[in-house]
């Protein structure tokens, strides 16, 4: 192996928190050569951005402080260096893109402004600069670089924002290019580009590549080699296939054995009389069309999902389906009676039935109510359902049944991880004993192992109660392991539909067929097959 | 932007109307002026002769067509004590408070934003602790009290500067001194809040991440997005100073809008009154228009 370009030997980092010191890596090390592809893996918590953080100088401290260590680069260590010296390194020797690029993007300056400042910055004259500019916006795909350097980041699409990162980024021509979740907010076959763009610019420029990810596609599909963190430690490192193929530590082996799309697929789907019946639903917001028609129908105890990229229409076919949003035209049968007709006390009595579970229960809970208020307001307001005199007991039963406790109903929403907090979004959902659940994106927030858990609360839910789900879902993996029937979206229509093994194995439509080959397997082995396809089809 | 700004001037115009009516009533409700401007034994001919010749024997709703009629030609009578057009009597008043406001209000922004930038930059530094101190005494201190000790120690004790009037650039001392206090801890905190908020923000980790110095991260990346609620309040502060700074140009003796308005009251000389009141408020009008500039001009988001 090449001599290591970046080192970092035995890092410990402490942050100093409300709530006293937090260490939150204990003895890191890591190396990366020039040429290479590292990847850290891990979860929520797991720290692993922090020591990308300590070589980038962004640990802020106070409230962190770095307690042992060193930070190797050519030679020098990091932290041995004064602020200006640091600030030499950053961006023209080491630089480094984010997840989010649109927060991460200045919203008031144009984009063509921040990529010359990357270069003006270390020296370059402005002129040369300019020129430099439109060069990258043309050399990571940007359309148009002339007239996209004068817009500002607000103009493009989230791939788009991600390209220019990786223009500022890549600037000064770096010898390390650290990239923080790079893909994790993108739609997947925008997900292969970036992943695409980032690797063929390491083969022109032979620059170390340091990808941080919780996503084992990720890390199959780019990375040469992986180290494993869990809670500020690094449990395991080797090449990607090894860690795949032989995980040593227990944690990596659960990892692995949580990674959705290994599981077997659902091929009974319920021979049942459809419940819901959607027929030609439109939804325009202005003159935009988020919804173009759309038909299709849930049948009793059946786990349908929907999937598409961003903007396909699949959490607005949620929203309008739940009445949370008018429709502009179009019906929705259930038991015999059209949900977009109906008074709002006909209404209000069939919010029982069809209940939702939002992406993120951090912000759909409601953080001043304890989890015995938020479960039984729903008979507060639907008081037929269960007299005041068995809440209690009720609520612990819920609590129960979706993996709690009956003293946690007396905590609030922050005193729980996301996963439970998802658990109390769903208990709060069965209270009102509905017959469908929309899930939107319900587990795409959560680390995959919780993911996992929650996927089989749902599942076992499913057949105690008789319900019906739609999943609402971008994770296709997700949902080969979970759905009866999958409908795919694209662009506000539905391009295709049908049983889960008819999709995954033998999709009839492109979209369908490119969204498949985008979304990236656990296995590097499935990977580098996917990936030599690919290559095979672009050559010819 | 110019559909905007057409709006924007609709709804102003819409304000400043249902202003001339609010303004017509309300100072007919304070008594008939004839009692005020006549001495108490004037006799009853007399009393007939200046309502004749100020139309106030006319029916009210007369009064209010001739008064609208001539509002909207500008035309806002004569002072009755000044015996001047009441409009020349307010922009002669308007243009000492808008040198007053603008001179004070430039140095309260330029000092509060770089304080503020400064103390946000390093919360809890030495800089924080100045811009608490300051906050502190803005809050606390009244103004009618301040320019009272700042009138006893500097021109009585030690005799630097004049009490009162204008003339000298040493008159305007006083009265930009004890102006600033207020709006000065007040934007002061904002800008404290709204860089701290900048400054954490994901942009200024990028330029950090690109080795861009403290002082650009500062004054180039946070400080553009950390002036947009900034700069309400300093609107806010400066429309209340175009008001008239009431208790201070009365105190300075300073010749402004403020003084004017409450002289005319007590005179109850409605021609001035009036013109000082569509002054203002056109002038707020016009300052409001030049906020939103400043916000799109910041923010591209508003512009495209």
């Amino acid at each position: 192996m090449a001599e290591p370009l970046l080192e970092v030997r035995n890092l410990s980092v402490t942050f100093h928190t409300a709530r006293g010191p937090v260490e939150a890596v204990r003895n890191v090390s890591w190396q990366v050569a020039p040429g290479e592809v590292l990847a850290i893996l891990g979860e929520s918590g797991s720290g692993k951005s922090v020591s990308a953080s300590a070589v980038m100088d962004l640990i802020d401290c106070p409230p962190g402080e770095i307690t042992s260590g060193e930070i190797i680069y050519r030679g020098r260590d990091l932290l041995k260096l004064s602020a200006d010296e640091r600030r030499e390194i950053n961006g023209k020797r080491i630089a480094m893109i984010f997840q989010d690029p649109l927060s991460h993007l200045n919203p008031v300056y144009t984009v063509g402004w921040q990529i010359e400042e990357a270069l003006t910055t270390h020296g370059t004259p402005k002129d040369k600069a300019r020129v430099e500019t439109i060069s990258l916006l043309d050399k990571v795909g940007i359309p148009n670089p002339e007239a996209s350097a004068r817009k500002y980041p607000h103009q493009f699409s989230g791939g788009q924002r991600q390209r220019l990162m990786i223009a500022m980024a890549l600037a000064l021509r770096p010898d390390v290019l650290i990239a923080d979740e790079p893909t994790t907010a993108l739609d997947v076959t925008v997900q292969a580009q970036i992943l695409a763009l980032l690797e063929q610019l390491q083969h022109e420029t032979g620059m170390a590549l340091l990808i941080i990810t919780h996503d084992l596609g990720v890390v199959a599909e780019i990375a040469d080699r992986v180290v494993v963190m869990n809670a500020g430690e690094i449990v395991e490192q080797g090449t990607a296939a090894e860690v795949y193929a032989n995980p040593q530590h227990p944690y990596t082996k659960r990892l692995i054995g949580a990674a959705p799309g290994k599981g077997a697929i659902h091929d009974d789907p319920p021979t049942t009389e459809p419940i819901l019946l959607l027929q030609n639903v439109c939804k325009k917001y202005g003159e935009f069309e988020a919804l173009k028609g759309c038909s299709f129908e849930l049948c009793e105890g059946e786990t349908l999902a929907i999937v598409g990229e961003s903007g396909s229409g699949k959490s607005t076919t949620a929203r309008v389906l739940l009445r949370l949003e008018e429709p502009t035209s179009g019906r929705a049968m259930y038991h015999g009676r059209d949900l977009f007709a109906l008074t709002p006390r006909e209404l209000f009595e069939m919010r029982r039935d069809i209940q939702m579970v939002f992406q993120d229960p951090t912000q759909s809970l409601n953080p001043r109510m304890t989890v015995y208020q938020i479960i039984s307001e729903a008979w507060a307001i639907h008081p037929e359902i269960l007299p005041k005199a068995r809440w209690r007991e009720r609520v612990a039963e819920l609590l129960g049944q979706v993996g709690l406790k009956p003293e946690h109903a007396h905590r609030y929403p922050h005193q729980f991880s996301g996963g439970q907090r998802q658990r109390i979004a769903i208990a709060r959902a069965l209270a009102l004993e509905p017959r469908v659940i929309v899930c939107d994106e319900a587990v795409s927030a959560l680390d995959v192992q919780v993911q996992a858990q929650v996927i089989e609360l749902l599942d076992k839910l499913k057949d105690e109660f008789g319900l019906s789900y739609i999943f609402i879902a971008h994770d296709l993996p997700v949902v080969r392991d979970f759905a009866d029937r999958v409908i795919v979206m694209q662009k506000g229509q539905i391009v295709e539909q049908g049983p889960v093994r008819d999709i995954f194995e033998n999709p009839r439509e492109t979209y369908t067929r490119n969204l498949l080959a985008a979304s990236l397997d656990p296995d590097p082995e499935v990977q580098a097959r996917r990936r030599a396809e690919r290559l095979s089809k672009e050559v010819a | 932007m110019k559909k905007f700004l057409f709006k924007r001037a609709i709804s102003s115009a819409i304000s400043l109307l249902l202003l001339i009516v609010a303004v017509f009533f309300l100072s007919r409700l304070t008594g008939d002026p004839t009692d005020l401007y006549l001495p108490v034994d004037a006799s009853q001919e007399a009393r007939d002769n200046f309502r004749a010749i100020n139309g106030l024997d006319q029916p009210l709703i007369v009064q209010f067509g001739r008064y609208v009629w001539d509002v909207l030609h500008l035309d806002f009578g004569d002072s009755i004590r000044r015996a001047r057009p009441a409009l020349e009597v307010v922009i002669e008043a308007f243009a000492w408070t808008l040198q007053l406001a603008l001179i004070t209000m430039f140095l309260v922004s330029l000092a509060a934003i770089i304080l503020g930038s400064l103390a946000a930059f390093k919360v809890g530094g030495f800089f924080d602790r100045i811009a608490t101190f300051f906050s502190l005494i803005g809050a606390a201190a009244p103004d009618f009290w301040v320019a009272i000790v700042a009138i006893v120690i500097f021109s009585l004790g030690l005799g630097w500067l004049p009490t009162s009037g204008t003339g000298t650039p040493l008159h305007w001392i006083l009265p930009i001194a004890v102006l600033f206090i207020r709006p000065f801890g007040l934007i002061l905190q904002v800008v404290r809040g709204s860089m701290i908020n900048a400054l954490s923000s994901a942009y200024v980790k990028t330029a950090r991440a690109k080795g861009v110095t403290p002082k650009k991260q500062v004054f180039v990346h946070a400080l553009r997005n950390g002036m947009l609620p900034v700069i309400t309040v300093i609107g806010d502060q400066a429309a209340g100073m175009l008001n008239g700074a009431v208790i201070v140009e009365t105190i300075f003796g300073f010749p402004g809008v403020g003084k004017l308005m409450i002289d005319s009251i007590l005179q109850r000389d409605f021609s001035v009154i009036l013109a000082a009141i569509m002054v203002t408020a056109i002038a707020i009008f016009l300052m409001n228009i030049l906020i939103d500039l400043a916000y799109a001009a910041l923010d591209p988001r508003i512009r495209y």
